[in-house]
């Protein structure tokens, strides 16, 4: 009831923000270009559209998390805000919950929004809508999911500009983590390959939520890779907000 | 009597600049605060009122010391329930209007219904808002927030109101309605945690007041037992004689447009000086007896730490 009522008006706040709308734009821009840039190729052009529109999605859905995700948290506290919210009855972890589904939220929307263009221009292109296409947006939204809640834990303790750049970051080795994987099997059994292993298993690892490429190219996917990215997803994200919650639990808000 | 709000012995520093060095703001706070009564706390600028309140509130965990409001520790659920909070310059959802504002927090009050608009325009009422109900907050003046602010904080009834500031940035007809409203909290039966540095309203509305200088209390109890009603000295205005021949008998304190004002401390000398004027022929403006006020005690003993 506390979360939902914290959920709501978090809600209300975010689809205020202008910037949503710049980003929501600039995904229109880019996906309809991605027709424009099917029509100067030679090949596939359908694969073209799905390519470039996908990756605008996921894109900008990051983007969005991450900037409404370092902002929404960082100005409750800096504002002070937050002095009276938690002068009611309302713990600090719901505090924090509230914020976080107030968040996915509005990102739901932003998506659904981005996702209409996209299956439009493919409609045009194509007279169907390939709802395949939607399995892989919904991993995009669990990505968005696990970097909100990044964006929260930045933010408990550090200003926006710092927040953005930690996401970031993070959103960039997740995307490259799986380059160790790589480096693993060519290393000796050794200390260095034990220290590289537990990097590996601590660092995220995005690319579990890629399913761009076997949806574009109707590639099978095996089921128990579904399960798994969704458990991936569901159990990274909380974990990072138990560490918010416990960080923000700390804080002195003066 | 029922006390409620305690605090015995609280302390806390806060860590400060590049290289952390530990600031200690409240050096040993103690003082209880009894059921009905309006509570003055008060202190210069950056004593450590705001830093008590918020220990209070669970918003700064205290390095030291315990916390009770109505005999709960002050973090748990049930104390939060009975209090309520005005800040120090109130700031809120900007984008909301004033009844969905207070909608937004009754939602976060497990005793109180979701969407009671009736009772909302109550309250707004109260705090004399309810033209206001659909404005905006961004549109609010600053003593508009204010009354927002004091509408926020008896949202859920509570027994015990901790108010930072509350005559801050108001006229004085703003001022004398504020305090008319909290001397109502008190008939309501409601208990009033009063921070303030402003001496004139503890003066007005408070039954006892605390000293806090330095992290610590210096001096509290009841309003008449600190401050005594005897007569310090006789202010007199008068003109017509010339500032010479008083000396022997006040201390001059200042001369303007013709008129002197002295102090006078001793009855016969009073009595020598209406003599003086009548032979001079020279004018008595008036004959002002001083007793002493809270603000004489407060800058003595603020001087002294
Ligand atoms: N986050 C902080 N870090 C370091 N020092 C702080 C911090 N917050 C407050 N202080 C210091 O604590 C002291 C007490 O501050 P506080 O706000 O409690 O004063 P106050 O009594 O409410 O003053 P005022 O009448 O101006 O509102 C001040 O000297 C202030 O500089
Ligand atoms: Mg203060």
């Amino acid at each position: 009831m506390k979360i939902k009522a914290i959920a709501f008006n978090t809600f209300k706040e975010a689809i205020r923000d202008r910037i949503l709308y710049l980003l929501l734009f600039f995904a229109a821009v880019c996906i309809v270009f991605s027709r424009i840039l099917a029509l100067l190729t030679v090949g596939n052009k359908v694969k073209i559209i799905k390519d470039v529109g996908l990756a605008s999605l996921s894109f900008f859905g990051v983007l969005m998390a991450i900037l409404m995700g370092t902002g929404l948290v960082y100005k409750e506290i800096d504002k002070k805000t937050i002095c009276t919210l938690l002068s009611k009855p309302v713990r600090r972890y719901q505090f924090i919950l509230g914020k976080f589904f107030g968040l996915i939220l509005t990102l739901f929307i932003m998506l659904s929004l981005m996702s209409l263009v996209f299956l439009g221009v493919v409609f045009f292109h194509t007279f169907s809508i390939p709802w395949e296409i939607m399995i892989s947006v919904a991993f995009i939204f669990l990505e968005m999911c696990l970097i909100t809640s990044v964006a929260i834990l930045f933010s408990c303790f550090s200003t926006p500009i710092l927040s953005s750049i930690f996401s970031l970051s993070f959103y960039l080795i997740g995307h490259f983590s799986w380059s160790l994987e790589t480096i693993l099997k060519k290393m000796k059994p050794g200390v260095g390959k034990t220290l590289v292993q537990i990097l590996y298993t601590f660092l995220p690892d995005l690319e579990n939520f890629n399913f761009k490429t076997e949806v574009v190219h109707h590639l099978s996917i095996p089921p128990q890779s579904y399960f798994y990215s969704t458990a991936y997803g569901i159990f990274y994200t909380g974990f990072v907000l138990l560490i918010a919650i416990l960080i923000f639990k700390k804080r002195d808000f003066v | 009597m029922e006390t409620a709000l305690k605090i015995a012995d609280l302390h806390k520093s806060f860590q400060t600049g590049f290289i952390p060095k530990k600031k200690k703001i409240l050096k040993g706070i103690t003082l209880e605060v009894g059921k009905g009564e309006i509570f003055g706390y008060l202190g210069p600028n950056g004593a450590g009122k705001t830093t008590t309140l918020k220990c209070i509130l669970g918003l700064i965990h205290p390095d030291k010391g315990e916390i009770e409001v109505w005999d709960h520790p002050y973090f748990s659920l049930k104390a939060k329930e009975k209090t309520g909070y005005l800040p120090e310059n109130p700031y809120f959802y900007d984008y909301l209007t004033a009844s969905e504002f207070l909608d937004f927090y009754s939602q976060l009050c497990p005793n109180l219904k979701p969407h009671n608009f009736k009772k909302i325009n109550t309250l707004l009422k109260i705090v004399g808002l309810e033209e206001a109900s659909h404005l905006q907050l961004r549109k609010f003046s600053r003593g508009m927030l204010q009354r927002v602010g004091l509408a926020q904080a008896i949202l859920n009834d509570p027994s015990l109101v901790l108010l930072d500031e509350p005559l801050g940035g108001l006229d004085p007809i703003g001022r004398k309605e504020i305090r008319d409203i909290i001397l109502r909290f008190k008939e309501e039966g409601k208990t009033v945690f009063l921070c303030s540095h402003i001496i004139q309203d503890i003066e007005m509305i408070c039954d006892k007041v605390a000293i806090l200088g330095n992290g610590q209390i210096i001096n509290q109890g009841k309003l008449q037992d600190l401050i005594s009603e005897k007569i310090q000295f006789t202010e007199v205005a008068l003109s017509g004689v010339s500032p010479k021949e008083l000396e022997e008998l006040g201390e001059i304190y200042s001369i303007h447009r013709g008129r002197i004002f002295l102090k006078v401390f001793e009855e016969e000398k009073k009595r020598k000086i209406i003599q003086l004027v009548q032979s001079r022929k020279g004018t008595l403006h008036s004959l002002t007896p001083r007793t002493e006020t809270l603000e004489d005690l407060f800058v003595g003993m603020v001087k002294q730490t």
